[in-house]
């Protein structure tokens, strides 16, 4: 197993810095997957996840000016990492002059990967370099299948959603009445964000955001444009999720499959993120 | 006594005590005719501090005015803090602070005399004591760092802020090694990072070092120094020795000198790092425990593992007589009548002034007090306890 990859390029380095940043906010702990083309975030929907489930996706090819990868045998040439996201994130975060960036992995009395930093901070400064090792779990072949690219579900609702930053914000002020948090979207462009409790009852609407092309013809014919599909979440997910976004991504859409689940679709450039919350049993 | 700040010096002066309140929990104040000492030690007694403003610090400097006894007092740090609580509002709106002794009160009077004609008294109770003082001596040392502090800055950054410990060596190539410390987790199932950061001689005023030694100390102690140093734009030298004996961290200009002194891990307590990259660092070596012999004899001191002894404190009572010491509550076994030893300068030593806190400080740290070099002036007590804490037990 061997992994090598450097990033020289500063605009790319900043960018996987965001990545690993949101990633963090994400996951505390996930799985780093590498493939010869890919790199993957993943967080399987475990109970210890409270059954929320993640998969990002970015093209190595668009951030290191080199990338080695041989995984656990030949035919399954791909390396699985279970790893403490903050520490990638916080590695990345000391690397804002550098040079060159370098991660491979490597065992230093247990598996790590190595983040390695040449800095130059002036002319008259020496040249500095920072290495981190991060620890992390190699994870056998055998649990591989339960960290597989989620099936994208057949969603009743398809939208695009409204910035993100008003959402949290709203989403945040929410949370403080209630837990449970109902999203409901329909075919015309609305997205309802409800609480409900005995008291009172809130309930933020947005309109015209706009609806992808359904996937299935059928559906938009037999499907009335007003009703509303809804899911029933636990608000401190979603909020998480908006949180992780600190940056409005260039494209994000809303897959509602009632009473099941809500599926987030973003693109912040070329990194890819999905994002599935269950509905509350 | 009388001291006048003005002007810039007064944030200089706060930030000191800011610098000062992240060692301990008592200001030592005491104006000398060198200056005005301010001084504190931590409740482990593993790390102390001390800045000393010279009497062209200040507009106005009096030690002490006639018929008035040489103040030798200890404030509580957050008391003495809360004055200067504010650097921003120091630096914009105070023109002048005024320390004074108010004898018929028995306070110690901190005024701050604002913009605007306001001025803000503050009327700080102390206790009368010893005289802290650390036994060091940087020129004995044989390793020496010096460089400005930016550069200690810039060294210290890749690493998290709660981290307690650090290890600063000499690598490969003549490079300044920091590299983060981790204590051995009995639970070894969540491993920590390990961060390094290697710094080229070049930005190094003075580096006396031999490839490879290396020294591990409290971050969170350093970045007190490392603040002031900063702001003040001096350079700070680090005088080291072998690991486990104490590390002095020093600043000076014209007007000021600072010290922190720091105990080391001593080797037995550390596993052996290799600061070379490339190199893989050896096994840890299983942690020796703590509480080796009940009773200590001052001869025990010489070969015992327990030597992170940090600094040999000297204390005297003061002239005026103590009033209110604290009775010293250690845990038993460890309070012992020490000996002369034949071969060290070291006497008896007097009362311990403070209490021990209950719970032992987490750190690995360990400390003993014992009879240190007396000036001629002050004679031994007579068989005085010899106070050893250990700063935890094992984990």
């Amino acid at each position: 197993m061997k992994f090598r990859a450097k990033i020289v390029d500063t605009a790319c380095l900043n960018h996987f810095t965001r990545v690993s940043s949101m990633i963090a906010k994400l996951a505390k702990t996930c799985t780093l997957r590498i493939s010869p083309d890919k790199l993957n975030f993943v967080l399987s929907d475990k109970v210890a996840n409270g059954g929320v489930s993640m998969w990002c996706e970015l093209e190595q090819e668009d951030f290191f000016s080199e990338f080695q990868m041989e995984g656990v045998s030949a035919e399954n040439n791909e390396i699985y990492l279970e790893l403490t996201s903050e520490n990638l994130s916080r590695a990345l975060k000391t690397a804002q002059n550098a040079r060159t960036l370098k991660i491979k992995l490597t065992n230093k009395h247990f598996p790590c990967l190595t983040v390695s930093i040449e800095l130059q901070l002036s002319v008259s400064s020496s040249s500095r370099v920072v290495t981190h090792d991060i620890p992390v779990k190699v994870i056998p072949r055998k649990l591989w299948k339960d960290l597989q690219e989620p099936t994208i579900p057949d969603a009743d609702v398809s939208i695009y959603l409204p910035v993100l930053k008003t959402m949290k914000s709203v989403v945040e002020k929410m949370k403080n009445i209630s837990n449970h948090l109902i999203i409901e979207a329909n075919l015309n462009g609305e997205l309802n964000l409800k609480i409900e409790t005995e008291l009172v009852c809130v309930t933020t609407h947005f309109k015209d955001l706009g609806n992808p092309p359904l996937a299935s013809k059928n559906a938009s014919q037999d499907r009335n444009s007003e009703q509303m599909a809804e899911v029933h979440i636990d608000i401190r997910k979603l909020l998480q999720f908006l949180a992780g976004q600190q940056v409005n991504p260039t494209k994000a859409t809303c897959n509602i499959v009632k009473d099941k689940i809500v599926h987030f679709d973003l693109l912040h450039e070329d990194v890819s993120l999905q994002y599935f919350i269950p509905a509350l049993s | 006594m009388k001291c006048l700040v003005t002007g810039s010096n007064v944030k200089v002066l706060g930030k000191a005590v800011h610098s000062l309140s992240r060692i301990g929990d008592e200001l030592y104040l005491e104006p000398l005719e060198d200056g005005l000492s301010l001084r504190t030690v931590n409740s482990s007694r593993s790390a102390y501090a001390c800045f000393l403003f010279a009497p062209l610090f200040f507009q106005q400097y009096q030690v002490a005015t006639p018929g008035q006894d040489q103040l030798r007092c200890k404030i509580l740090m957050k008391s003495f803090l809360s004055v200067f609580r504010s650097l921003a509002m120091l630096e914009k709106t105070v023109e002048k602070c005024c320390i004074s002794l108010n004898d018929r009160s028995s306070r110690l009077v901190v005024q701050l005399h604002c913009k605007y004609g306001v001025r803000k008294t503050h009327n700080l109770s102390f206790q009368d004591c010893e005289s802290l003082q650390a036994v060091f001596d940087p020129a004995l040392c044989p390793h020496v760092l010096r460089a400005p502090a930016r550069v200690l800055v810039e060294a210290v950054q890749p690493f998290p802020p709660a981290l307690a410990e650090v290890t600063l060596g000499i690598g490969r190539g003549r490079r300044v090694i920091l590299r983060s410390y981790q204590e051995e987790e009995a639970d070894s199932a969540i491993k920590a990072m390990v961060t390094e950061m290697s710094i080229g001689e070049e930005d190094f005023q003075q580096l006396q070092a031999q490839e490879g030694v290396a020294i591990t100390f409290c971050l969170k102690e350093f970045r007190g120094l490392l603040s002031f140093a900063e702001s003040a734009n001096l350079s700070l030298s680090i005088h080291f020795d072998a690991p486990g004996r104490p590390a002095i961290f020093a600043i000076e200009d014209s007007l000021l000198d600072g010290h922190f002194v720091l105990a080391t891990l001593s080797e037995l307590d550390s596993h052996p790092q290799t600061l070379h990259a490339q190199e893989e660092p050896q096994r840890p070596e299983p942690r020796l425990p703590v509480h080796s012999t009940p009773h200590l004899d001052l001869d025990d001191f010489a070969a015992d593992d327990m030597d992170s002894y940090m600094i040999a404190m000297e204390t005297t009572l003061g002239s005026e007589g103590s009033r209110a010491l604290p009775s010293t509550s250690l845990s038993p076994g460890l309070q012992h009548p020490c000996s002369s030893s034949p071969h060290s300068e070291e006497e008896d030593d007097d009362m311990e002034p403070s209490t021990v806190p209950g719970t032992p400080p987490p750190k690995k740290f360990r400390s003993l007090f014992f009879g240190s070099i007396l000036a001629p002036a002050h004679s031994p007590q007579g068989p005085s306890p010899v106070l050893a804490e250990d700063s935890e037990g094992e984990g």
